[in-house]
C-alpha cells in the first residue's frame, strides 16, 4: 500500500512548489533560531529571500558532521531543551558523539516517514512486525517502533541479540515482517538450523534491512534462505534515523521522501551537482523539522539518483543502494566506526604510537568481526607477557567502550602494517558486501 | 652482578625465531641461555648472549622491538634439591620470582639459572648473604 498518496504520488511540479516554500521557511527559521546558522548564512551573504527557485539551494552553505561535533551537545537545536522529547546519540569521528534532538512534531514526522517506509516495503495495518534493530540511543529500533505504531501494526520489540529467543518468538507468534540489519538476518540462519528449524518455513514474508551497506547478492541469499522479500531502508540519525528512503517491491532504488527531505547528489570535491544517474555524495536538507533542522547536510554516502517514474506509482526520485563513503567511516554490525576514534584511544594510552590497522571481516552467516592490529613499539614493550596482555586488554576495553561493540586486539611487530607513500592503510575490509 | 637479558617481541609466525638466531649467528653472537614466553598471538624471546649491547643494536636495526632487563644468574647445586635450596632463601626473604630459566652450559658442578625479579639489586645482596653464588661475568663460560 501507499501510506500517504497525496505526497508520495504528487505531481512533481506541484511538489516542487511545496519544496520551495518549505525551503524558504526553513532557511528563515534556522536563521532566526540557531546562532550557528545565523553566522554562517551571514558569512555566505545569503538570506531566505535569495531563494527564489529550488536551484538557489546551491547558494546555501553545507552542514557537516564536524559542525555537529563543534556545536556539541545542543548547539544546533532550534528549540529550547525542554521542548525536545527525545535525544539520540551516534558515534562521532573523534571524542564527542553526534547528538540529535526531536520535538513532538519531529517524532510525528518520524512516525509518518517510517509508516511510509513500512508500507512501501509491503506492510499493512494489522500485520505483526518483529523489530530486531537495537532499541536505545541507536535510532534503528525506536524509528521502526514509531512507524509501526502509527501504522497500527502489532509490534514485537525484541531489539537486537538473544537470537534463540528471537527465533522462538518468530516461530510461536508468526510475525509477517522482520526489521534488522542484513548481516543479522544471515547470522540467524545457523542458529535456526541448530534449533531444528527449517528457515524456508519462517513466518517472515518481508524483511526491511538497513543500517549497513549490503549488495544484491546478499539480498538473493537472504531471500532464498528465509523465503522472504528483502528490501533496503536508508536513513541517518542526523536527518531523522531510518525513514529517509525505502525500497519498494520493484527493487529499483530507494524512494526518498522528498517532500520533507530534499536530496542533492554532488561531486564531493567540487560541491557541484552531478548529472542524474552519476555517482556522488548524497546531501539532504530537512524541509520540515523543528528541533534540529539541517541545511544541505553532507551524508558522506555515495549514491546515484534517478527521477524517472517507478512502476509502484510513487513519483519520488530513487537513490541507489549506498555505493561507498567519501570519508573513511566503516559500518560494523550497524554501528558507525571511524578510524579516528580508534586512533584517539591509542593516543590516550600512554606510550602507544598510533601505528594500527583495522581489519573487518565477515565469515559466512556470522556477524562482522573487527580486529585491530597495533604495532608494538619499544616504549610499550615488556619482557613480561603478562604486561603485554594487560596492555592488549586495556586497548580492547577502551576501544570497546568508545565504539560499543566487541572487538579483538592483536599486538604485532613493527612495520607489519603496510605503508603506502609513508601513510598506513588504516582499514582492510574483507567483507563481501 | 646483574646480567643484561635481551627480550625480543615476536609474532607467532613461521620462521621468526630462525630469523633472529640467523642474524645472531652471522654476527658471531653466542646465545648462552634462552626461553620463550608466549600468548595466543605473540611471544617474547628472552636470552642471555655474550655481546648484549651489540645484539641489541643489530636487532633494532633489523626492525625488531627489543629491550634490556636486569636478571641474575644464580649458581645452583647440580643435585636433587639444589634449586629448592635457592628458592627457599628467596621465599624466606619475601622475594617474588617473575620468571626463570636455565643456562645451556654448566659451570663445574653448578647449574646456572637466570632469574628475573622486581628488585634485582636487593636480591643480589640477599643471595650473597646466604652464601649462594651468582655469576659475576660471562667471559669465564
Amino acid at each position: 500500500m501507499i501510506w500517504n498518496e497525496k505526497y508520495e504520488c504528487m505531481d512533481p511540479q506541484e511538489l516542487k512548489n511545496i519544496q520551495l516554500e518549505r525551503l524558504r521557511n526553513v532557511v528563515n527559521y534556522v536563521y532566526e533560531k540557531v546562532p550557528f546558522y545565523k553566522n554562517r548564512l551571514n558569512t555566505y551573504g545569503v538570506h531566505w529571500k535569495d531563494i527564489k527557485s529550488l536551484s538557489d539551494i546551491k547558494k546555501l552553505p553545507f552542514t557537516t558532521k564536524e559542525d555537529l561535533r563543534d556545536n556539541y551537545p545542543f548547539g544546533l537545536f532550534a528549540r529550547p531543551l525542554n521542548e525536545m522529547k527525545e535525544i539520540h546519540v551516534s558515534s562521532g569521528t573523534t571524542g564527542n558523539p553526534t547528538v540529535v534532538g526531536y520535538t513532538r512534531e519531529d517524532i510525528e514526522l518520524w512516525m509518518e516517514v517510517m509508516a511510509r517506509a513500512i508500507a512501501c516495503a509491503g506492510g499493512n495495518p494489522g500485520d505483526m512486525i518483529q523489530i530486531a534493530y537495537g532499541y536505545g540511543l541507536f535510532t534503528g529500533g525506536l524509528g521502526f517502533h514509531y512507524g509501526a505504531l502509527k501504522m497500527e501494526l502489532t509490534i514485537i520489540p525484541t531489539s537486537s541479540g538473544q537470537t534463540k529467543r528471537q527465533l522462538k518468538l518468530m516461530q510461536d507468534f508468526k510475525p509477517r515482517i522482520l526489521a534488522c540489519t542484513p548481516s543479522y538476518a544471515l547470522y540467524m540462519v545457523d542458529e535456526a538450523k541448530e534449533m531444528g528449524m527449517e528457515p524456508k518455513n519462517s513466518s517472515w514474508e518481508i524483511g526491511i534491512f538497513g543500517a549497513e551497506p549490503w549488495s544484491d547478492s546478499i539480498r538473493k541469499e537472504i531471500e532464498e534462505i528465509w523465503n522472504m522479500t528483502a528490501l533496503d531502508v536508508y536513513g541517518l540519525s542526523e536527518i531523522i534515523g531510518p525513514g529517509v528512503a525505502q525500497e519498494c517491491s520493484y527493487k529499483d532504488g530507494l524512494h526518498i521522501f522528498w517532500d520533507v527531505f530534499y536530496p542533492e547528489v554532488i561531486n564531493p570535491e567540487t560541491g557541484e551537482e552531478v548529472k542524474e544517474g552519476e555517482d556522488g555524495e548524497l546531501v539532504i536538507t530537512t524541509l520540515t523539522k523543528i528541533g534540529m533542522p539541517l541545511l544541505r547536510y553532507r551524508t558522506r554516502d555515495i549514491v546515484s539518483i534517478k527521477y524517472d517514474r517507478c512502476k509502484c506509482g510513487r513519483t519520488s526520485p530513487r537513490i541507489s543502494k549506498i555505493k561507498g563513503r567519501t570519508d573513511d567511516m566503516i559500518v560494523v554490525r550497524g554501528i558507525n566506526v571511524f578510524p579516528s576514534q580508534i586512533e584517539h584511544v591509542l593516543l590516550g594510552i600512554e606510550g602507544t604510537q598510533p601505528h594500527y590497522q583495522i581489519i573487518v571481516d565477515r565469515k559466512a552467516h556470522s556477524l562482522d568481526e573487527l580486529e585491530i592490529w597495533v604495532e608494538v613499539e619499544e616504549k610499550i614493550f615488556s619482557d613480561e607477557v603478562k604486561k603485554l596482555e594487560e596492555l592488549q586488554e586495556k586497548i580492547k576495553k577502551e576501544i570497546e567502550s568508545v565504539l560499543g561493540i566487541i572487538i579483538k586486539v592483536k599486538l604485532v611487530e613493527p612495520k607489519t602494517i603496510e605503508r603506502s607513500m609513508g601513510k598506513a592503510k588504516r582499514v582492510i575490509d574483507k567483507r563481501q558486501l | 652482578m646483574k646480567l643484561k637479558q635481551i627480550s625480543v617481541f615476536l609474532e607467532n609466525k613461521k620462521g621468526r625465531l630462525h630469523e633472529v638466531c640467523d642474524i645472531l649467528g652471522k654476527n658471531d653472537i653466542n646465545i648462552r641461555a634462552l626461553t620463550i614466553a608466549e600468548s595466543e598471538d605473540f611471544g617474547v624471546l628472552r636470552m642471555i648472549v655474550n655481546k648484549p649491547e651489540q645484539t641489541l643494536e643489530i636487532l633494532r636495526e633489523k626492525g625488531f622491538v627489543v629491550r634490556f632487563s636486569d636478571t641474575v644468574a644464580v649458581e645452583v647445586e647440580d643435585k636433587p634439591g639444589g634449586l629448592a635450596e635457592v628458592l627457599k632463601v628467596l621465599r624466606e626473604n619475601d622475594i617474588n620470582v617473575e620468571y626463570m630459566y636455565g643456562f645451556v652450559e654448566k659451570k663445574a658442578d653448578k647449574a646456572l639459572v637466570v632469574f628475573r625479579f622486581d628488585e634485582p639489586d636487593k636480591v643480589v645482596n640477599v643471595l650473597k648473604e646466604n652464601g649462594i653464588g651468582i655469576l659475576e661475568e660471562l667471559e669465564g663460560l
